[in-house]
């Protein structure tokens, strides 16, 4: 590098040491295992989704009206009179959906090898926060585009507030600020969109990064590198996060923008499930659609909330199911009682288990999608059958396996057969 | 045998009509590229749909996408009164639209993308005389349609096949309105793989340069 480019950064580091101190203790002093996987990708990825997001927004911002009577029109006027808006929408709706992606398979590889486990639980905690964070930005953005899934979606959320004993009303009504989702609800959910939840997104991301450089990243065997330093104190199994982990991850990176150019350019609307036929047409508060689906990221959630019977004609029970099974992941790190992290080293019960919950939690998934008739009726009649829509009772057995996995964790992993951790990672 | 044959053919269709929710839709054979096609639906479009739909979030001058000239545009498809920048409005205001026809007619610009292709091309195939609705027409794929058949005039005219093309030929012109920008779309879409793959060639160099050393 020129000599000229070094003294002017001499000049800037003696005046503000700080950058290059974090730079050091963040990417070329941070020993990352070097053994990391394909799974790994996922936490660099959801980052870089995450600016990518940020920065299309800004641009649909400038041509977006958060108005009931032009919204719809100007997103349309950005498809087609914007140069260039139309791939600035479609980066942001293709995004959204890739958020999803990346940070369920993020989440996943933290199930996989125990990324929760001591000492990390604040590192999972601050990513339990991000993802609900996130599903809260996604359903306010999800409502400006104002076409009818749009509309009726948001209604159908904000009424679940309402089914809350006592304060459910008074919630919901605060919520919207009208008595239905209207111009005000469409203008606050546009501020909360762009700006309060971004800020929060962004801090939570510093506390998760913060937090996992302070105890150090886990690794696919599941061992602490810290525990065998060389002379230097520095991991025998670590290296450098830069460069070595930011040319991996430059790799990865493009590999999924390919992918994600792929969606963006040839199948933006990914058949309906990224952007959903009826959100073509302008909402209409006075014709609900036949079938409300949230888009894909939320059908999980919105099986469990589907499946639990009403009870007193309120449909809260639900609706507590519904948060439960979010509010569950907190939990995680204490739930779990094996004497191993990595699924490497686990024995069958929680191998089974995890491959159950991935399978319960795509059933719950594509059924949350479907009208609840997806697979038939039952062709008999019995007192305890209060539906007879077969997916519905596969949603309900889906629902308890849910709740299963995590309730029954503290048995099973204490119980399961575990092999030996090795004392160094494997390549 | 013969006659087994044509009793299948007859309830096949049938059945496969009882086991989906609603009508079997017939795949409509358009071809954005054919803009022979793209112009005479964009004729049709504007003679027969645009006296009561609006297509408001499009532009005339945009039809330069399909091989007119702006000179050609504003003689033959822009209405008297309205500049070739202006977006394809319609003089019936959604309150006439709800008085003459009980609903007003919707907006065409992205009815493409909310109905698709196939819906199109079947609605517009399949209407047949009803004395029991307002309008004197119904529609097999969309039952007791406000609208009534505005095209019986050219089916009357035509023969099955040419009537077959004409409609072809307008929901060819609808997808394109739906989202003008498609074909482009996937052009730079190439352009954009070919130059992520080449990048992918020089990062894959780099992390293989970089890792070599780590066992």
């Amino acid at each position: 590098m020129s000599s000229r480019l070094m003294a002017l950064w001499d000049w800037f580091d003696s005046r503000m040491p700080t950058v290059g101190e974090e730079w050091r203790k963040h990417a070329s002093e941070y020993y990352a295992p070097k053994n990391f996987n394909f799974w790994y990708y996922f936490g660099a990825l959801s980052l870089m989704v995450l600016v990518i997001q940020i920065v299309s927004g800004i641009f649909l911002t400038m041509h977006y009206k958060p108005d009931a009577a032009l919204a719809f029109g100007s997103v349309e006027y950005i498809m087609r009179d914007v140069p260039g808006g139309w791939i600035l929408r479609y980066i942001h709706t293709t995004g959204a959906s890739a958020f999803f992606v990346v940070v369920y398979l993020h989440m996943f590889r933290a199930l996989l090898y125990g990324s929760y486990r001591e000492p990390r639980e604040l590192v999972w905690i601050f990513g339990v926060l991000i993802y609900l964070t996130l599903m809260g930005e996604a359903f306010f953005g999800y409502l400006l585009p104002w076409g009818q899934m749009s509309y009726w979606g948001a209604q159908v959320i904000v009424n679940l507030f309402g089914t809350v004993p006592f304060i459910g009303e008074t919630l919901a009504l605060w919520i919207r600020g009208d008595y239905v989702v209207s111009d005000v609800t469409l203008n606050r959910f546009f501020a909360l969109h762009v700006i309060a939840l971004p800020l929060v997104l962004l801090g939570l991301v510093a506390a998760h990064v913060l937090a996992l450089h302070d105890v150090g990243s886990n690794n696919p065997d599941g061992i602490e590198i810290k525990k065998n330093k060389d002379a230097n104190g520095r991991p025998v199994d670590g290296i450098p996060f830069h460069p070595y982990y930011t040319v991996k991850d430059t790799v990865g990176a493009v590999v999924f923008l390919a992918i994600f150019c792929i969606v963006l350019f040839f199948m933006p609307e990914m058949g309906g499930y990224f952007i959903e036929h009826n959100n073509f047409i302008p909402a209409d508060p006075l014709k609900t659609p036949e079938h409300i689906a949230p888009v894909w990221y939320f059908t999980p959630y919105y099986s469990i909330l589907r499946a639990v019977p009403p009870l007193f004609n309120s449909q809260f029970p639900g609706v507590a199911a519904m948060g439960i099974a979010t509010l569950i992941l907190f939990f995680l790190p204490w739930l779990d009682r094996s004497p191993v992290k990595s699924i490497r080293y686990r024995g069958a019960y929680y191998k089974s288990a995890l491959a159950l919950f991935v399978v319960v939690f795509l059933v719950l998934g594509y059924l949350g999608v479907k009208p609840t008739t997806v697979w038939g009726q039952f062709g008999f009649e019995a007192f305890f059958l209060d539906t007879k829509d077969i997916a519905t009772w596969v949603a309900r057995l889906c629902t308890v396996l849910y709740f299963a996995f995590f309730i029954l964790m503290p048995w099973y992993t204490a119980k399961d057969k575990v092999k030996p951790v090795p004392d160094r990672v494997t390549m | 045998m013969k006659n087994l044959l044509a009793t299948l053919l007859l309830i096949v269709p049938t059945l496969a009509l009882a086991a989906a929710t609603g009508p079997v839709l017939e795949p409509a054979p358009i071809d954005p590229r054919d803009l022979v096609s793209l112009q005479s639906g964009a004729r049709t479009f504007v003679n027969y749909c645009l006296n009561c739909h609006s297509a408001q979030y499009m532009r005339y001058n945009r039809l330069t996408d399909i091989g007119l000239t702006e000179a050609q545009i504003r003689d033959n498809l822009v209405f008297a009164g309205d500049k070739v920048g202006d977006t394809m409005k319609v003089a019936m205001t959604p309150k006439d639209g709800k008085a003459w026809f009980g609903v007003p007619p919707p907006d065409l610009s992205v009815i493409s993308r909310s109905r698709g292709a196939d819906w199109l091309y079947t609605y517009l195939r399949t209407f047949y005389r009803d004395d029991k609705t307002p309008s004197g027409w119904n529609n097999r794929v969309f039952e007791n349609a406000a609208m009534p058949h505005v095209l019986w005039k050219v089916q009357a005219e035509q023969s099955p096949v040419q009537y077959d093309r004409t409609v072809r030929d307008l929901v060819n012109f609808l997808a394109y309105v739906g989202e003008p920008v498609e074909q482009a779309r996937k052009s730079i879409g190439i352009v954009v793989l070919f130059v992520l793959g080449v990048i992918f060639v020089f990062a894959y160099a780099m992390k293989q340069a970089f890792w070599k050393d780590v066992r």
